[in-house]
């Protein structure tokens, strides 16, 4: 069990990297607590299996150190740094029988052998897979194959951190979620450190306390699911999360204001220095109501998405989705739109450009 | 009853006349030999299982049979570790991927013929290289046509340096297979080097193994053209496989019958070795 610490962390795969798009991760400083459910998050080609594979030890960083509990191992190989790794595509030891897959790691680390059956089974009990331990591991289906998997990251009781290359790819959607939830429970059990990556958000948001987004090689931002949802940082976390996605506005600031169109849209807070007279609004579509007077658009299209609707606006150019409970305007009326303040903020070059009234910053 | 499209016959239909024509009619003009006795002009006497008998009886036939055994286990020991090493040792990617392939390729491109001219001129103790440098400048007495170990050496050699690419090519085939997370996990799992090959390597490469296995057996087992180049079979019977005096019986004394009855014998032990061979190996998958 350690804390991990990534400093400075930087990597390409190019020799000679020298723009910043030649590099896959740009700088990355990061603390993982110990014990604690991480999730990362980002889009495909984000840097994230890069970031994991570094955590790992299977590539060497360009630049940077990697720490755990302040000890350097950034050049040591993954057998020497006591982590576990799951893999997108289940990892079995097809020749073995259950058994033997789970208790590979401990013999292959000299653990006596009455020890090895003892942490064998408990985790097979914790896994459900105690009835198969003696069949051979070839004839799985997928998803059992990737307990198996998941059980020799665990099996060994002094593991670093576990971490997970979106394991549940390969897996039917009806026991993703059972997978899912079988792993929250493990991770109570175990208390290691976990860090989960996948690029789908509700994968994300229902395994981690804390979701760290990543873009392009860089973090966007970490946070609790409830953060990232209620406050984006930045514009892409809050495309990214939520569905559908935040609303953007380009807009005209003047004297700390914003306006569309002229009109005035107040803000949740003041406006930091130095905004430039083009930035973008961004409200989430839980936060849009239909009211009698505010922005006027043209209503393009209405989803019933179960307990309520997704009305799809155009406001001039600008497309803003709206979730609206009850009764819907059809296609093609002409509605007025209202932003909810405290949830109404600027955002300038991508980046969250106003503070909440009463926060202190 | 569902009406099934009968179509399919038709395309079967032309491997079906090739299939006859260079196995299934040959095979029975054999079977027909091997009960009958002729002395020409097409006169036929019925002989039953004499010819059968008689071979399965003749020392002649158990050295050549015991012969035949001891060169294709040599080969096969040689050649199955020897090809999965060095496919272990190539390159998985990069530049020097495409020539080494190419140079493994090779040896199998060459006539077989031509393989057994080229090792018969290479060995001559006189002129050819190999020949000349064990003779003359290291002092071993080498000639293949006077010693019979240097002769089985040689055909030995040159089966392994013809061949060796197959299991070669095969084996790299299975191990460029294994997606990358098959070794990433084996290291996170501080596997050795050897469990990795015991545990990942060689499982994968199972099945391309058992084809590996099948073909060098049937061919080594069959082998003709090479040694009967380089050796003749000699020196005196110490190299007569049993394809080689398959054809001194058939073709030298013209006794027809006991080489049908040779060669029905010949082809049995083949086909069941191979098919005990294959059911071995595919035996667990079927569960």
């Amino acid at each position: 069990m350690a804390k991990i610490t990534l400093s400075k962390l930087r990597h390409s795969y190019y020799p000679n990297p020298a723009a910043p798009e030649d590099y896959a991760l740009k700088q990355i400083d990061l603390d993982w607590q110990d014990g604690g459910a991480y999730a990362l998050l980002g889009p495909s080609g984000c840097g994230k299996s890069t970031l994991l594979n570094i955590i790992s030890g299977l590539l060497s960083p360009s630049e940077g150190r990697v720490l755990f509990d302040d000890r350097d191992v950034t050049r040591l190989p993954p057998d020497q740094r006591n982590i576990a790794q799951v893999f997108q595509f289940p990892v079995i030891y097809d020749t073995m029988t259950v058994y033997n897959n789970l208790a590979f790691p401990l013999r292959n680390r000299g653990v006596a052998e009455a020890k090895v059956d003892e942490r064998v089974r408990e985790i097979a009990a914790m896994l459900e897979v105690s009835d198969m331990l003696n069949h051979r591991a070839a004839g799985l289906s997928p998803d059992k194959k990737q307990k198996i998997s998941m059980g020799r990251g665990l099996v060994r009781d002094d593991v670093n951190v576990v971490m997970f290359d979106e394991p549940l790819t390969v897996i039917d959607p009806h026991l993703k979620w059972k997978l899912r939830s079988k792993l929250k429970e493990l991770h109570h059990r175990v208390r290691a450190t976990m860090i989960y990556v996948t690029h789908d958000q509700t994968e994300a948001l229902t395994f981690a306390d804390q979701v760290v987004v990543m873009q392009d090689g860089e973090i966007v931002q970490i946070g609790t699911p409830v953060e990232l949802f209620e406050r984006p940082e930045h514009i892409f976390v809050g495309h990214f999360i939520g569905s559908p996605g935040m609303n953007v506005l380009p807009c005209d600031v003047k004297d700390g204001q914003a306006f569309i169109d002229g009109r005035n849209i107040p803000l949740e807070g003041p406006v930091r220095d130095g905004v430039a007279a083009r930035a973008e609004i961004g409200v989430r579509p839980e936060f849009v109501s239909l009211a009698a007077t505010g922005l006027a658009g043209t209503v393009r299209k209405v989803s019933d998405i179960g307990r309520h609707s997704v009305v799809e606006t155009m406001v001039g150019q600008n497309r803003i989705a709206a979730i609206i409970e009850g009764e819907t305007p059809g296609q093609g009326d002409t509605v007025h739109l209202q932003f909810r303040q405290d949830q109404t903020r600027l955002y300038s070059g991508g980046w969250l450009a106003t503070s909440s009234r009463g926060a202190v910053t | 009853m569902k009406t099934q499209n009968q179509k399919a016959w038709l395309f079967v239909l032309p491997v079906l006349l090739l299939v006859a024509f260079n196995a299934i009619i040959p095979i029975m003009t054999v079977v027909n030999y091997s009960v009958q006795e002729t002395f020409g002009n097409n006169v036929f006497f019925w002989e039953g299982l004499g010819w059968f008998e008689q071979i399965l009886r003749s020392e002649r036939f158990h050295a050549a049979l015991g012969r035949q055994f001891l060169f294709t286990a040599l080969v096969l020991v040689i050649e199955v570790p020897l090809g999965i090493a060095i496919a272990l040792a190539m390159p998985r990617s990069g530049f020097w991927v495409p020539v080494c392939l190419v140079t493994m390729a090779l040896p199998m491109l060459i006539p077989w013929n031509v393989v057994g001219a080229m090792w018969n001129i290479f060995t001559l103790p006189d002129i050819g290289l190999l020949g000349y440098f064990l003779n003359h400048t290291l002092g071993i007495t080498y000639d293949m046509t006077q010693n019979p170990v240097a002769a089985w050496v040689t055909i030995i050699t040159m089966d392994v340096w013809h061949w060796t690419s197959l299991v070669v090519l095969l084996s790299y085939a299975g191990l460029v297979s294994i997606p990358d997370a098959y070794y990433q996990a084996a290291k996170i799992d501080g596997a050795s080097n050897w469990s990795v090959f015991r545990y990942i390597q060689l499982p994968k490469m199972k099945n391309v193994l058992t084809i590996a296995i099948l073909l060098r057996f049937m061919d080594s087992f069959n082998i003709y053209t090479e040694p009967f180049v380089l050796t003749g079979g000699g020196p005196g019977n110490s190299t007569t496989l049993l394809s080689i005096d398959l054809v001194k019986i058939a073709l030298g004394q013209f006794d027809l019958g006991p080489a049908a009855a040779m060669s029905l014998i010949y082809f049995a032990i083949t086909l069941l070795v191979s098919w005990l061979f294959y059911t071995l190996m595919t035996k667990d998958d079927a569960r």
